[in-house]
């Protein structure tokens, strides 16, 4: 088996004075897509900010494609292909949609084959292109959020919840982009807490708990064992 | 032609398109359109002034940036200009060593701040320039025998740029030295408000849009959020500096009042947020508006104070001594209801 795109060993991070991540281990294997569960608040966005870099690992190590990536910054961490889609649909609302796009492309311009399809993914970015990204709707922000982490091939995708507080008809939309980025050979980290999309996406899957992670298998296995869920997360994904 | 040349940045509405239209016609016509000194002197500090705030609007409005040390940058490109011409006597030389010297050493300055400083919140950075801007301000104060101290410098610039080179009539009005020079400033300032244009409609001036709007993000898409940040502020001050040294050129004259006071400081301020911030085309309208209102206010409120001589009360209210009052009073109006600033209005009216 290669070696993981991405490697956590004992990875601790404080937030002011709460220390949130408690040693967290997490492997993302290349190529397949690793679904971080778990109830809120149990660390599965920090571990995302800290991988990223927006929070300082206070010890532990994070290494990604065989290297040592603890204390870089974030820019550089960006450069090395981590594309980070944060929960809080981090868009900026004054620039067009295109304007957007055109940022996301750091190694060079918008490749129009990329640009095709993520209009074909996501149409509504096509129909407002010239607009100001600050008057989409909640969905369609969500959808230029992701779709700007698209924008250029990256080595790594750390997306969190992507389908929060979207309507339905949105996020099959969503979930159909992220089937076609799976199937295009990318490697993601996916925080997800809409469990039928957990379930047709993830290959694999990690379980946190109080900072850690508690248990890692198989998405399949996990999704099949009621008990497993209810001893986990408190819930059987059935009900959700 | 004309897109290109605003780097496909347009007006957006047409009021606002009518106004610069306007104000262009007024100031590249201004020796013909205007009688007397004083009009002239009043185009020329538009011109300069314009520039200043478009140079300060990449800063504030672009990049986000809360920065008081702009008047320290424009000082440096206008003593340049003053301590060239006074060392190297009267000559075109000498204004082109003062104006690169003044502006290089804008750069280095501003570079310094930026690696040092901009590391740190907002705030603390607001704080650092005004800093090093009142201790430059002391040290032009101090070393009098250099800078003249508050007395400021009085130097000669090449005689073809002054009154005394007369070169004929031109559709009635004398053209001298003095109309070369109002041209040069013109061009000048006309050739570097399309320049900061160029700048904030570059990838370069996207990216600092985007670390105004959140520099985590821009961080964590990939752009090194400090070196951003430290380029806008050594264009903006490298511009700043050309400013001054036109300044410098226009007035014969810099002293630490005209070119490095902190009330220079507030005036650009209010220009760029008076006009609208992060447009560009904000800095010509707020600057012009500011530059009229502070030359002419005072005579408008004579002459209504006269004529409503007979009513009680209103004239002493117009007496033309409280014109500062009356410039704060259409300030704070002027905030109250462009919060946006003038051209974030006339823009909004278009999009509704």
């Amino acid at each position: 088996m290669s070696e993981p795109i991405l490697s956590l060993r004992g990875l601790h991070t404080d937030i002011a004075q709460y220390h949130i991540l408690q040693g967290v281990d997490l492997e993302v294997p290349r190529g397949q897509v690793t679904m971080l569960l778990g109830r809120n608040g149990v660390g599965k966005t920090t571990t995302l900010k800290s991988i990223m870099g927006q929070w300082s690992a206070k010890s532990g190590q994070i290494l990604y494609d065989g290297q040592d990536i603890t204390r870089l910054p974030v820019s550089a961490r960006a450069r090395a292909g981590i594309g980070f889609v944060p929960e809080d649909m981090g868009i900026f609302r004054d620039l067009t949609v295109e304007e957007n796009m055109v940022l996301g492309c750091t190694t060079g311009p918008l490749d129009p084959a990329r640009k095709d399809w993520l209009l074909s993914a996501f149409p509504a970015l096509g129909t407002f292109w010239h607009s100001e990204a600050g008057n989409l709707s909640g969905g369609q922000k969500q959808m230029l959020s992701i779709a700007r982490a698209m924008v250029e091939e990256r080595k790594l995708y750390l997306i969190d919840e992507p389908t929060k507080g979207l309507a339905p008809a949105i996020v099959s939309t969503m979930a159909q982009a992220l089937r076609e980025l799976k199937a295009q050979g990318a490697s993601i980290l996916l925080v997800e807490q809409n469990f039928s999309v957990a379930r047709a996406l993830g290959d694999s899957a990690a379980v946190m708990d109080d900072g850690r992670v508690i248990w890692t298998g198989e998405m399949a296995e996990l999704a099949a064992n009621k008990d497993l869920q209810e001893r986990l997360m408190g819930l059987s994904m059935e009900t959700h | 032609m004309i897109v290109k040349l605003l780097s496909g940045d347009q007006p957006r509405s047409v009021l606002l398109t009518l106004l610069l239209l306007v104000t262009l016609v007024c100031l590249a016509g201004a020796p013909f359109l205007f009688d007397g000194v004083r009009a002239l002197d009043t185009a020329a500090r538009i011109c300069i002034f314009i520039v200043l705030a478009a140079s300060y609007d990449l800063l504030l409005g672009y990049g986000g940036i809360v920065s008081f040390a702009h008047t320290m940058f424009f000082g440096l490109g206008a003593y340049g200009v003053a301590l060239a011409s006074s060392h190297m006597g009267r000559g075109f030389d000498a204004l082109l060593v003062g104006s690169v010297s003044g502006t290089v050493a804008a750069i280095i300055l501003a570079l310094l701040i930026g690696l040092f400083s901009l590391r740190v919140r907002a705030i603390f950075f607001a704080m650092i320039t005004l800093a090093v801007a009142s201790a430059l301000a002391v040290l032009v104060s101090q070393f009098s025998g250099l800078t003249g101290g508050e007395d400021g410098l009085t130097y000669k610039i090449p005689r073809a740029l002054t009154s005394a080179n007369r070169m004929g009539e031109f559709m009635g009005t004398q053209i001298s030295g003095k109309i070369l020079n109002y041209y040069l400033v013109f061009t000048a300032a006309l050739i570097l408000f399309l320049l900061l244009l160029r700048i904030v409609n570059s990838p370069f001036g996207r990216v600092l849009q985007a670390i105004r709007e959140n520099d985590f993000r821009a961080e964590a898409i990939g752009y090194r959020v400090i070196w951003y940040r430290t380029m806008a502020t050594c264009l903006s001050a490298a511009v700043a500096a050309l400013a001054g040294s036109l300044f410098a050129i226009w007035l014969r004259y810099v002293g630490p009042d005209t070119t490095l006071s902190f009330e220079i400081m507030l005036d650009i301020l209010l220009m760029v947020v008076i006009g609208g911030m992060g447009t560009m085309y904000g800095a010509v309208i707020g600057a012009t508006l500011f530059i009229l209102a502070q030359t002419y206010l005072q005579n408008l409120m004579g002459s209504a104070s006269e004529a409503t001589s007979a009513l009680p009360l209103v004239p002493d209210l117009l007496n033309p001594d409280r014109w500062l009052m009356w410039l704060g009073v259409l300030f704070i109006l002027s905030v109250y209801f462009f919060p946006t600033g003038i051209v974030g209005r006339l823009r909004e009216r278009r999009a509704s």
